[in-house]
Order: structure tokens, then sequence, then C-alpha cells
């Protein structure tokens, strides 16, 4: 997390300007001699290369920000027709009906056609509002005669998912941070940063293979559960992925808390261990939080590892032993198979947004608390 | 008492810090031992070097190989010229004050944050339904369905996207780490802003930008989730030939082969070792990005 850094150096003056005038007023060896001093003094004021240079590199990095603006759009942009689903009434069918039973002279061929077409969007708003009633409900069944689009199982089948993960992995990165930041010898840092690197690096879906081949077996087999993937299982596997998260930046901020606290505690009589739990600890603890809000954050948002290893029964219960689908799996799963601009890709966008905007918000929160928190404590303001 | 409790939490609280770093590195050791003592067996060269057999059941991944490698170059090439300028940018134009840095800034953190299968779903709802649609309309008047289909480029140019903030961070890093004096000295003898960048800033961090490369070409080897429905197919006859055609995938092949293959129990050594394949392919990545890195960081003190 380079991002911590305050800015130290301010950026080298690059400005022509700031050059000399002396040596800029000097021919370069390139350039022709017999020119006369008014054109060099243009070219040096006002380059027309270097000026477009300029402009097209910061047009290139703005891209950034517009592929995130773009995001934004069309992930909503797709899953807004839940909300606004076409204005028409169903008592609009009947009367598009009867009309055209009893053949009034009075109904020109235009009309027809409006009508045509108000019952068209009839039929496709019936499904949507079968379905935006029931984004609220408890059955998530998209694919039946009368589909069910219920977030809720999901919802909750993220949430005890995410908080397995979040349970198992921070006490241990944390603890292992601590152990790295205050009692490590140095044999034990040099193993234990390219274990976290290593495990950083471990691609998602090797994670979930391995909990879905190895890990869903093993611990059946110590516990009994009854279900061989279940919540458990998944936050389980969820937390190796976690764990390098909460871990790197708890150790960045625990390593930041300035010398001169862990100095002054040990001066007062505290020894390593007191050091290390009563001022190291609570002087990190902002940047301690910020890890676990971003651990959330990649748990919730996580696919593949839930996706292979939780069972993905969408059956809502309280119950972490039980086959649980996620959110973010339910895309995964489903995405495939479903026809475009139908009710049930519209729903899997609004997941997806969701999603979106439920990481972005953890992501700002955790940024704020770095920035100003951890900085500002560290730099005794 | 009192001292006893002290005693007992000065004794407990490293032994249990150290119980825990201590288990990290297990886990670590329990995943890679698992993936490679169940494939190492099955991985031969005749996996590596042929496709797919009786009905995914026998034979190797080579087309998955093929598929990832064409994958990532794609992406390298649509990612690392964009990331690079935008880490020119940052370091050497942007004041950190501007608004458009802090901006831009804030664009590429959010864009790290973004969960990978929101990415997917830009890449269908954004590459494939709104620009690949228009272009079949635009080139075949929409008789033709070629673009507004799943297909290698989308996957490519959403995967670029998903990479995008690593190779930013990385140049970024390493053009900082580009020694001062020398930007000073170029400038001094009379090269523009742009010329020192090109001539000395450039060449000086190109240990970084091939760094940002290889890291982001590991994470998209990796990464699943934005190719579930952009490009990645279950099986190809062939490779794929032309920017428009579907691809197999290491990552992909692992998931459908452990979950939707029709006797998963059967295919258990193809399933370890396209992991093990997989994992070698990142790690391989990453200790040359590592290696190259600690070079930039020791020429930096030097």
């Amino acid at each position: 997390m380079q991002d911590l850094q305050p800015p130290t150096t301010s950026a080298p003056s690059l400005h022509p300007a700031a050059a000399t005038p002396d040596t800029t007023s000097l021919p370069r060896p390139g350039e022709d001699k017999s020119s006369n001093a008014s054109t060099l003094w243009w070219k040096k004021r006002f380059r027309l290369g270097e000026f477009l240079i300029e402009k097209a590199i910061t047009a290139i990095s703005f891209l950034s920000f517009a592929f995130i603006a773009l995001i934004f759009v069309f992930v909503f942009r797709e899953a807004l027709p839940i909300f606004f689903p076409a204005p028409a009434k169903k008592a609009v069918e009947t009367e598009a009906v009867q009309q055209e039973t009893y053949g009034d002279e009075t109904t020109p061929a235009d009309r027809k056609q409006e009508i045509d077409e108000r019952a068209q969007s009839v039929e496709n708003f019936e499904e949507g509002t079968a379905k935006a009633a029931n984004l609220v409900s408890t059955t998530w069944q998209p694919v039946s005669s009368k589909p069910k689009y219920g977030l809720v199982p999901l919802v909750v089948g993220s949430l005890k998912v995410t908080t397995v993960a979040v349970l198992v992995s921070a006490p241990i990165a944390i603890l292992a941070a601590l152990f790295t930041a205050a009692f490590a010898p140095r044999w034990a840092k040099e193993l234990l940063k390219p274990a976290i690197e290593i495990l950083a690096g471990i691609p998602s879906v090797v994670i979930g293979f391995f909990a879905l081949i190895a890990m869903a077996t093993f611990m059946q087999d110590l516990f009994g559960f009854e279900y061989r993937l279940n919540a458990f299982i998944g936050g389980l596997a969820l937390s190796l992925a976690v764990i390098p998260i909460i871990y790197t930046i708890t150790e960045d901020s625990l390593s930041r808390v300035p010398t001169v606290m862990t100095e002054a505690s040990l001066a007062l009589g505290a020894s390593k261990w007191q050091t290390a739990t009563f001022v190291v600890l609570p002087a990190a603890s902002p940047g301690i939080f910020a890890g676990i809000l971003l651990g959330i954050g990649r748990a919730f948002g996580e696919t593949m590892i839930v996706l292979m290893a939780t069972g993905n029964a969408s059956i809502l219960s309280g119950n972490l032993f039980e086959p649980v689908r996620t959110m973010s799996a339910t895309i995964g799963a489903e995405m495939g198979e479903v026809v475009f601009g139908d009710t049930h890709y519209t729903v899997l966008f609004f997941i997806g947004a969701v999603l979106f905007l439920f990481t972005f918000t953890l992501n700002a929160i955790a940024e704020l608390f770095i920035r100003q928190r951890l900085m500002k404590r560290f730099e005794g303001r | 008492m009192r001292k006893l409790g002290r005693q007992f939490l000065g004794f407990s609280i490293p032994l249990l810090s150290g119980l825990c770093a201590f288990s990290i590195i297990l886990i670590v050791l329990i995943v890679m031992g698992e993936v490679i003592l169940g494939g190492w067996s099955t991985l031969t060269w005749e996996f590596l070097s042929t496709g797919p057999k009786a009905g995914m059941t026998e034979g190797g991944i080579y087309p998955a190989i093929i598929g990832t490698v064409l994958l990532v170059l794609m992406m390298s090439i649509a990612g690392v010229p964009i990331g690079t300028v935008t880490a020119i940018y940052l370091s050497e134009y942007a004041s950190q004050r501007s608004i458009l840095a802090r901006l831009i800034r804030f664009a590429v953190n959010t864009l790290a944050g973004v969960p990978a299968i929101v990415f997917g779903l830009f890449g269908l709802g954004f590459f494939i339904q709104f620009v690949g649609t228009r272009m079949d309309g635009l080139l075949s008047g929409g008789a033709d369905l070629r673009w507004g289909q799943p297909n290698i480029l989308w996957a490519s140019l959403t995967m670029a996207l998903l990479t995008l903030p690593v190779v930013i961070v990385s140049v970024e890093e390493a053009i900082k780490a580009v020694p001062r004096e020398l930007r000073e000295a170029s400038l001094a003898l009379g090269a523009t802003k742009w010329e020192t960048i090109r001539k000395v800033v450039l060449p000086n961090s190109m240990t970084g930008i091939l760094t940002g490369g290889i890291l982001a070409v590991s994470r998209g080897a990796g990464e699943v989730a934005p190719i579930l429905f952009t490009g990645a197919a279950y099986f190809l006859p062939h490779l794929p030939g032309s920017l428009s055609d579907q691809f197999m995938e290491l990552g992909y092949h692992i998931y459908i082969m452990s979950t939707q293959s029709p006797d998963v129990e059967a295919t258990r050594g193809i399933q370890y070792a396209t992991t093990l394949v997989l994992l070698l392919l990142t790690f391989a990545l990453n200790f040359s990005a590592i290696f190259l890195r600690y070079k930039i960081r020791t020429r930096k003190v030097r």
C-alpha cells in the first residue's frame, strides 16, 4: 500500500520555465543554427509537440476515470428495468381485446397499432412486476414456469459466508502481522513474507478447487457435516483469499507506528509484549479496521471460490452448515444461460450493481480511515 | 496474582501470534502440496501438447494453454500502454493536488476494488451488448452475429480493465525510483519535458513496466469470473483463429472440469494437473516480478 505514504518529495519541477533561461535560449545541437533569435524564442516558449503530448497523456490517463464511470453506467443501465417497468396496466389488455372484438369503427389503424404495442408491453411488464415485487421475497427460483426472484436467500448467503471468512481470517492475519512487527526473529520474517505473497498469488479458482476437492472432504470426515459443501467450507476457503489482504494492510500500519511511541513505552518499563499489545496495536487500529473492511469487500465480491465451495443451493436458513448460494455465485452460475434483456438478466445485473455499490462504499470508508485517521494520528496532528 | 496473569499474557501473546503466523505458512504448504502431489503424475508432455479427448475425460489441455496465452497477450497489448501512460501522467505531469490527478487516483483505487464478477457484467453489458451489437449492425446490418457475442477480444479487453490498476501501481513505483538528478541533468542540457521522459525516465523504468506487465499477466491468467460470460468456452475442437472466436482457458477449464464435468471422479487427474499448470504459471510469473522489483529497489539504494 504505497498509497499510505505521505507525499514526501514534491514532484521535481520539470516545467520548461524552471530551467534557466540562459541555457534554454542556446540552440540545441539538432536545431538549424541559422534560424533567428525570435523564432527560437517562440519555439522555447510554446512547443506544439510538447503541448499536444501533454494533452494526449492527460486524456489517456483520464480513461481510468472514464472506465469507472462506464462500469457504473452500464451495470446500472442493465439493472434499471426492474425499477422502471413499462408503465402499462393490466386493464389495458382487456380493454384492447374488447375493442378489437367489437371492431369499433372509430379506432383508426394507428390506434390499433398502439394498442398492440401496449399489449405487448403488458406481457413484458407482467413478468417485470412479478419479479420487482418478488425481489424482497424469500425464494430464488429463476428458472421455472413461475419464476421467483427473491434476493433474501442470496443476501443472507453472502452474509453468512462473508462472516465466516472474516471471523476466521481477521484474528489469524492480525496476530500474524503483530508477530511480524513485534516478536518475529529475522528468519521468521523472511519465511512469512514470501508465504503471504504466495498465498496472495494463488488464483481464486485454485483455492476454490482445493476447497471443493480436498478441504470439504477433510472437514466432513473430521466434523461429520451433513452436507459436504456448505457455507462454513465456503467461508473457510474464502478466508485463504482474505488473509493476505488483512495481513498486508495491518502489517503496513503496524510498521508505520512511529518509533517514538514504542521507545517511550519501553522506556517507561513496559515489556516487549506489553508495548506491542497496548501501544502499537491500538495506535494502528484505524489501519487494521481498514484492512478488515477491505477483507469484507473482497469476501463479498469473490466469485469463483464461493461458486465452487458453497454447494450453491439457495436455501434460506441460519444454519452455517447448510449449502448456500451467494450473490456473486448466482451471477457467475446463471448469467451464462439467461436470455439477454429478460427479467432474469436484469435481476442478475441488479445483483451486480448492489455488489459494486457495496464494495465501492467499503473501499471508500477504508480509504478514509487510512488517509484521515491513521495518518493524522501518526503525524501527531 | 496480577503478576501471574502478566506472565501468562507475556508468554501467550507472542506464542499465539507466532502460531497464527506459522499456520499461514502451513496453509500455503498444504495447498501447494495437495495440488502438486495430486497433479504431478498426470502432468506429462503429452498432457500439455494435446487437446481433450473422449468427451473431455482424457487427453490434455493444449487448447486451454494457448487460449490463456492469447488472452493475456491481448490483454497486455491493450492494458499495459494505457497503464504506463497513466502512471507517467500521475508521476510526471500531474501536480499532486490537482483535481484531475486526484480523480484519476480515486478511479484507479476504485477499479482495483471492484469485484471481478462485476467486470464480467460490464464486459457483457458494454462490450458485447453495446459495442458488439452496434458493430454487427454497422458491418453486416445485424444479419451476422459476429461481435455481439462472447469472444476473445471482449474477454481480453475486460481483463485489461481488471488488470489496469496493477500496471499503473507498479509502473508508477518504478518511475518514482528514477533518481531526480537524472531528470534535472537532462532538463539542464536543454531537453524538453517529453524528451526527458522518453529518453531518460522511460528507459530507466523499463524494468518497472515489465514488472507491471508480468504482474498483470499473472493476475489475468488466474481470474476466471470476468471471462465466464465474455468469451470462455467449455470445449472447442479448434484453436481461436480470429478475434471473434471463443477460446478455452486454464482457470475456466478447472472450474468446469471440477463442477460440471459428466464424470467428475474420472477426470480428477486432469483437474489436478490443470490446476498445477495454472499454479506453476502464476508462480513463475510472480517470482520473476518479485525478482525484477528487487532489482529496481536495490538500484535505487545505490
